[in-house]
């Protein structure tokens, strides 16, 4: 995966223009009609009776049967990413679950690539997630003790490939995700956002031509999740796979998805692209949601961030480092070293001094240093920052590398004009 | 009048007995053949740990407790254990116990880890085990000397018998126990990715379910020392006969001996299967010690 640092913004656009290209011309991929699932006993009968026309909360009371998926139809086309979204207990998990049969439903039609999936015997199924499908967990399922190689080519040994040439395959696709030179290491010394990646790594070996994702990046912790979810993204451009993915967050959805479709209950509320999502909500549930995610919570650091004025190199001597500043008539400028990492703040003051006492170097000890923050932080998020800080906020890579810098007056700006931004989108 | 009733009492004894009657009348054959089989198979144990001079032995079990644990002074201390059993003039005594051990621990795991599987698997066959394992562990030990002896007469393989019976529930339990408790989104993972009953249990449910086998292997071993002491009531000779001679001749002495030979052979195998429980934990911190350091 390529670490590209290109705003946000153009990736919305360049995204939203393959997408459509792909949702104009594709095939159905996934046809799902008609799709009940009814937890606790005598689900059927439940099913075949006019109970089932109760709400889920009065079903419940009456039977102890729980409506998971109730009547969900859908359809993705061959490459689009297609986002189930909705809170906790709305069926989204269940219903990813059904498309292989993890969770047999209770009644409907799954077909993928054409396979009537619900009616196939036991060995078809098999061979049928063997090859034809594959799944990314929340909480990866990596098998604790094999190699994240061995992991990696799970799905290939299940299907019957020989060592070498499975370990050959997986080995690429370790590669792919970003870990080679990880192969022979246990999953436990691994980062979670690592232990994705393996996961991801496991799902894609077996090129499947389909990719089921529940929830892959949400017990992640921000940072990482917004990079996986940025790598994921390039490599999606590069695939093309058929994705159906699973969120309960907004922000991640209107990101990855081509289309959106909102359960709520175990129903699907509204499918549609993010914009029409965004301007056109089907409901008043659906509004909450989107009302939920207010400029500064969809759009994050990068999509503020200026190129600094003035920068100083460190190898510059506090001489230079006066006549730059001097020309600049600038009272600081942030300092780099020679990978262009942030190193701090070097102020006039302090230059001074280091020529005063014929100093040749600046120490990068001796520089002011505020905390850096990354490219994907939401803008609500530095809202305290900035006003707490006398400098702007430096940007930073994860390889410490300074991307830019965020002055007070564009968060503020970013803050007030949510109406049009919308307007613009 | 307050007396419990005469008519309210089934003859169970006799009912037992009856099926005992029969099953010597019928099947008589069947258990001299697996009698004799055993002794064959226990007699072979002994003559190999026999055979093994008692220093090479010694050396490898201490070499063996180095390498599992990674320090040498355990390791000499496992040596100096069993080399005092040796001190006490209870060497040979020592190997026959083993051999009762060794046999009777073989074919618990043999039968309880698949039975442990079973009942991991079903419901159903866990709610009939569960209430016999139950049984089996709080029965006294010594009623599992009387059908051995009637079934195998007296000797080693009877108290192998009664060895097995009294030393099976752990591995049964710890095994049902440790699949159980597998995670259930790693094995809706390997599911998934298509794997089927035996896949599951292969690649997920044994391996992640192994510390709790081995510990149940451990405390089947550890029963297994207790009642082969029990068992030489029936006539199994070794270190238990040597107790309940010292007992019935009233030498304290004696029987001190013998009693702390059992002791330290019980140390010496709990610390070695134990070990074998823990596994080796050095790869994970390797791993994760080069992982600071790259990373």
């Amino acid at each position: 995966m390529s670490r590209e640092t290109e705003a946000g913004e153009d990736r919305l656009e360049s995204d939203i223009a393959t997408a459509d290209a792909r949702a104009s011309g594709g095939d159905v991929a996934v046809q799902v009609e008609g799709l009940w699932k009814i937890f606790g006993r005598n689900a059927d009968r439940v099913f075949n009776s006019d109970l089932r026309q109760l709400s889920k909360t009065e079903l419940q009371a009456k039977t102890g049967n729980i409506v998971a998926l109730r009547d969900v139809s859908f359809e993705v086309k061959s490459g689009e990413l297609f986002v189930l979204m909705g809170l906790s207990g709305s069926g989204k998990s269940t219903l990813i679950r059904t498309l292989i049969r993890l969770i047999e439903p209770t009644a409907g039609t799954v077909r993928i690539d054409g396979a009537d999936v619900l009616s196939m015997p036991p060995r078809d199924l098999l061979e049928f997630r063997r090859h034809s499908i594959s799944m990314v967990f929340q909480n990866y399922g990596l098998l604790p003790h094999h190699t994240v190689l061995q992991n990696a080519a799970y799905g290939l040994k299940l299907r019957g490939d020989d060592k070498d040439s499975r370990e050959e395959r997986a080995r690429a696709t370790l590669e792919t995700v970003g870990l080679s030179g990880w192969e022979e290491y246990s999953p436990a010394a691994l980062s979670g956002g690592m232990q994705q990646r393996v996961g991801l790594a496991r799902a894609l070996a077996t090129d499947p031509d389909i990719l089921l994702m529940d929830e892959p990046f949400s017990g992640l912790d921000p940072l990482i999740r917004r990079q996986l979810q940025d790598e994921f993204i390039d490599l999606q451009d590069q695939i093309g796979k058929t994705i159906v993915f699973v969120t309960h967050d907004l922000h991640e959805a209107l990101k990855l998805g081509d289309r959106i479709a909102i359960m709520r209950d175990g129903e699907i509320v509204q499918v549609a692209e993010p914009e029409e999502i965004l301007s056109n909500p089907h409901d008043d549930y659906v509004r909450a949601f989107t009302q939920d995610a207010p400029v500064a919570r969809v759009y994050s650091a990068s999509t503020v961030m200026e190129d600094p004025d003035v920068l100083l190199y460190r190898w510059q001597g506090p001489r230079a480092a006066h006549t730059e500043l001097a020309r600049a008539k600038h009272d600081w400028a942030f300092m780099v070293d020679k990978k262009h990492r942030y190193l701090g703040i070097c102020t006039h003051d302090l230059v001074d001094g280091l020529i005063e006492k014929k100093v040749k170097s600046i120490d990068e000890n001796d520089l002011d240093r505020p905390e850096p923050v990354s490219p994907d932080v939401l803008i609500e998020d530095l809202f305290g920052l900035v006003s707490a800080e006398s400098y702007p906020l430096p940007v930073t890579d994860d390889q410490g590398r300074l991307l830019g810098v965020i002055r007070p007056r564009a968060v503020l700006e970013a803050l007030h004009t949510p109406e049009e931004e919308g307007s613009d989108a | 009048m307050l007396e419990y009733p005469e008519w309210l009492r089934i003859p169970l004894a006799e009912w037992v007995d009856a099926v005992m009657d029969w099953i010597l009348a019928n099947l008589g054959g069947v258990f001299d053949w697996i009698g004799d089989v055993g002794l064959q198979v226990l007699l072979a144990v002994e003559h190999a740990l026999l055979f093994v001079p008692w220093f090479v032995l010694v050396i490898a079990v201490g070499a063996l407790a180095w390498r599992l644990i990674g320090k040498w002074t355990f390791g000499l201390g496992m040596a100096v254990m069993l080399l005092l059993v040796g001190v006490f003039g209870y060497w040979v005594e020592a190997m026959t116990t083993l051999s009762v051990v060794i046999v009777s621990v073989a074919i618990a795991v043999g039968i309880g880890i698949p039975a442990g599987i079973l009942m991991a698997w079903s419901n159903p066959v866990k709610r009939v085990l569960t209430p016999i394992l139950d049984a089996m562990q709080t029965m006294p030990s010594f009623v599992y000397l009387i059908p051995a002896l009637m079934l195998f007469g007296l000797g080693r393989v009877p108290a192998t018998f009664a060895t097995l019976i009294y030393a099976i529930p752990p591995v049964i339990r710890l095994t049902d126990v440790g699949i159980r408790e597998v995670p259930g989104d790693t094995i809706e993972a390997a599911k998934a990715f298509g794997a089927n009953r035996w896949n599951l249990l292969f690649d997920v449910q044994l391996p992640l379910a192994r510390p709790s086998i081995m510990v149940g292997i451990n405390q089947t071993t550890m029963m297994a020392l207790a009642m082969v002491v029990i068992g030489s009531m029936i006539g199994n000779r070794g270190l238990g006969m040597e107790v309940l001679l010292a007992i019935n001749r009233v030498q304290i002495g004696k029987g001190f001996e013998a009693g702390l030979a059992i002791v330290f052979l019980a140390i010496v195998i709990d610390r070695i299967t134990n070990a074998f429980a823990k596994g080796r934990p050095a790869k994970v911190t390797d791993a994760g010690e080069k992982t600071t350091l790259k990373g």
